[in-house]
């Protein structure tokens, strides 16, 4: 039993992004040097810089800290054929795979909302051939984007090894040079966009982000283009008085733009916990093709813009109660 | 071999539900000043039990980066704020993965899924047809990695026919694979692999032998059929087997009103 997993060299699935490092670096030499104001609004980002058939990366960890008004601005654009890194990718996953934007998803976690279950829409959008796809663990996912961000076509790790992850995957087993010992090589991961929620950055795109990272230092870098949506524009001097905080550095970056709860419904660490009712709400409406086309129809398709969304789901005063909620802060109200 | 036989009508049944049993029982496993991977769901909730009963110094560790937090509430994922609320770093997830693979994290916690006699785990899907399955779950997310770099794993889930079978469909994180030395020839670090299963009837370990699941201790009220019976392959029996001691009112305290006063653990039933 499973003794033919235990020598396999390759997995058997589709390798969907080239880890040829040298093509990578012709895109890298095209980025822009200068020191220039990339400020803009969330539709022209999309617009500019999201093109059909784009393979996306997206920054946080699937429900907290996620790019949510970019992530809606590609379903209200039909932005078409999508691939996706699906790195714990939960909310973000789920509107662009049920909205039927993706194509192919590098799978390590998608359909499940951790401890408040799987979603319907999802799964029924994952469970269908229309979506190719790609097993990988969470850390392969991030250690591909490491491999991009240090301009490499693979990186030697000890996980997925003798399991039917490896064999769905696109890794290939490698004998080590110096001990003879057998590693995954996974290749790198250079994502046509990244797109990255921070706390703080400047309007040249110099990136703060508090509490944890995950992999979006590596994810940034690896990416050929880069939009940040930021909670708040700060001057660069703010950056200048402590640059150990900068963990994107502007050259990474095409695009800022200023997106108060910009994460919402998901948590924001040190401004806003979950929007629970939301996600409760999202999840009910998930269970029936008809409720999910509401949901859309309602929250997507229906506002204008992120501004008109946040109104739409109970304006300053949730989002007050949210602050308070992350805080710790026993409002009463 | 001790058996417990319910006898019907007699025994009376005691205050708490057997996924609130399983949720106490797994938190005494934590062993304090050990550095422990949490996975999400239930091992989030038997840790922090575990942080204000058992085990207050406790190295609890998040993939998303989080590092000994001291949790002011259940978190609902293990990236949110609450996996850093006054922890000794926010890191990143491949600083984390790298402290496995260097072998400093002892253990690792992991959640429901699909687990056969070695201990492998599927949490990917179900059926056969991989790009069309009958139902697609998360994937590995962790616990790949954390299955193969964590020096231990612990496996936390209710037992039934469903969950524990002859042969998962998938084998998203490694058990001992196919058995003794399976691991090492896969090229896996040494001397890592399962090393408890918690569930809702039953303690499980693995024999050194065989690296096969076998019968530890048996919860309160519940027989050795009741086990087998909800178990798809043939469980093995440790040479003595013993009774697991029932929840403290303490315990159920602290569960219900500090851990998961939200009943996102404890309420599923």
């Amino acid at each position: 039993m499973y003794e033919n997993l235990l020598s396999i060299e390759g997995g058997i699935e589709e390798l969907f992004v080239d880890p040829d490092p040298d093509k990578a670096r012709a895109a890298f030499r095209k980025k822009e040097r200068g020191l220039k104001n990339k400020v803009t609004s969330v539709k022209e980002a999309v617009d500019l810089l999201i093109k059909d058939g784009d393979y996306l990366a997206v920054g946080g960890f699937g429900h907290v800290r996620i790019p949510s008004a970019i992530i809606y601005e590609i379903v209200r654009q039909g932005k078409k054929n999508l691939g996706l890194a699906g790195h714990t990718s939960i909310y973000d996953s789920d509107i662009l795979a049920s909205a039927g934007c993706m194509d192919r998803c590098d799978i390590s976690y998608v359909v499940g909302y951790e401890i408040r279950g799987l979603s319907k829409s999802a799964r029924r959008a994952f469970e269908s051939k229309k979506i190719r796809k790609t097993d990988w663990s969470n850390c392969s996912l991030a250690w591909r984007f490491w491999a991009g961000s240090a301009g490499l076509s693979f990186v030697p790790t000890r996980v997925l090894l003798g399991t039917d992850t490896f064999k769905h995957s696109a890794a290939k087993t490698i004998t080590c040079p110096f001990t003879g010992k057998k590693f995954a090589a996974l290749p790198a991961l250079y994502p046509d966009v990244g797109i990255v929620h921070v706390h703080r950055a400047d309007i040249y795109g110099n990136c703060q982000i508090d509490g944890m990272l995950v992999s979006d230092s590596h994810l940034a870098r690896a990416s050929k283009r880069l939009i940040i949506t930021t909670e708040k524009l700060i001057h660069n001097e703010e950056i200048r008085s402590n640059p150990s905080a900068t963990v994107i550095p502007y050259w990474c970056v095409d695009a800022v733009v200023e997106v108060p709860y910009g994460s919402h419904p998901a948590n924001m660490p040190g401004e806003y916990w979950f929007d629970d009712d939301f996600f409760k709400m999202f999840l009910e409406m998930g269970k029936t093709e008809e409720g999910t086309k509401k949901f859309y129809d309602e929250y997507i398709y229906g506002v204008e813009d992120f501004d008109e969304y946040l109104e739409k789901v109970g304006g300053f005063k949730k989002m007050k109660k949210l602050r308070a909620q992350e805080k710790l802060i026993e409002s009463g109200s | 071999m001790i058996s417990f036989p319910l006898a019907k009508g007699v025994v009376k049944m005691p205050d708490y539900n057997r996924l609130e049993l399983m949720v106490c029982v797994g938190s005494r496993m934590l062993e304090d000043h050990s550095t422990v991977e949490v996975g999400t769901g239930v091992p989030m909730a038997a840790t922090m039990l575990a942080q204000k009963l058992y085990a207050p110094s406790i190295i609890a560790i998040f993939e998303a980066g989080g590092v000994a937090p001291i949790m002011p509430g259940l978190p609902i994922s293990v990236g949110d704020s609450r996996t850093f609320h006054k922890a000794l770093m926010a890191s990143t997830m491949n600083d984390v993965m790298e402290t496995c693979q260097r072998g400093m994290v002892d253990y690792t916690f992991l959640g429901g899924a699909q687990i056969d006699m070695y201990g492998n785990l599927n949490s990917t899907i179900i059926g056969d047809n991989y790009q069309e399955p009958q139902v697609r779950f998360p994937g590995s997310g962790g616990a790949n990695d954390l299955g193969s770099l964590c020096w231990k794993t612990i496996v936390i889930t209710p037992m039934d026919k469903r969950r524990f079978v002859e042969k998962v469909n998938f084998i998203t994180t490694p058990g001992y694979l196919s058995g003794k030395g399976a691991r090492e020839k896969a090229g896996l670090p040494e001397g890592t692999g399962p090393y408890k299963v918690v569930t809702n009837l039953a303690v499980l370990g693995y024999d050194e032998q065989t690296c096969r699941m076998r019968i530890e201790s048996l919860h309160p009220n519940v027989s050795l059929e009741e086990v087998k019976e909800n178990c798809g392959f043939e469980l093995l029996e440790a040479p003595e087997i013993r009774m697991t001691p029932p929840p403290t009112n303490e315990e159920l305290r602290v569960l219900r009103e500090e851990v998961d006063p939200e009943g996102y653990i404890i309420g599923r039933q």
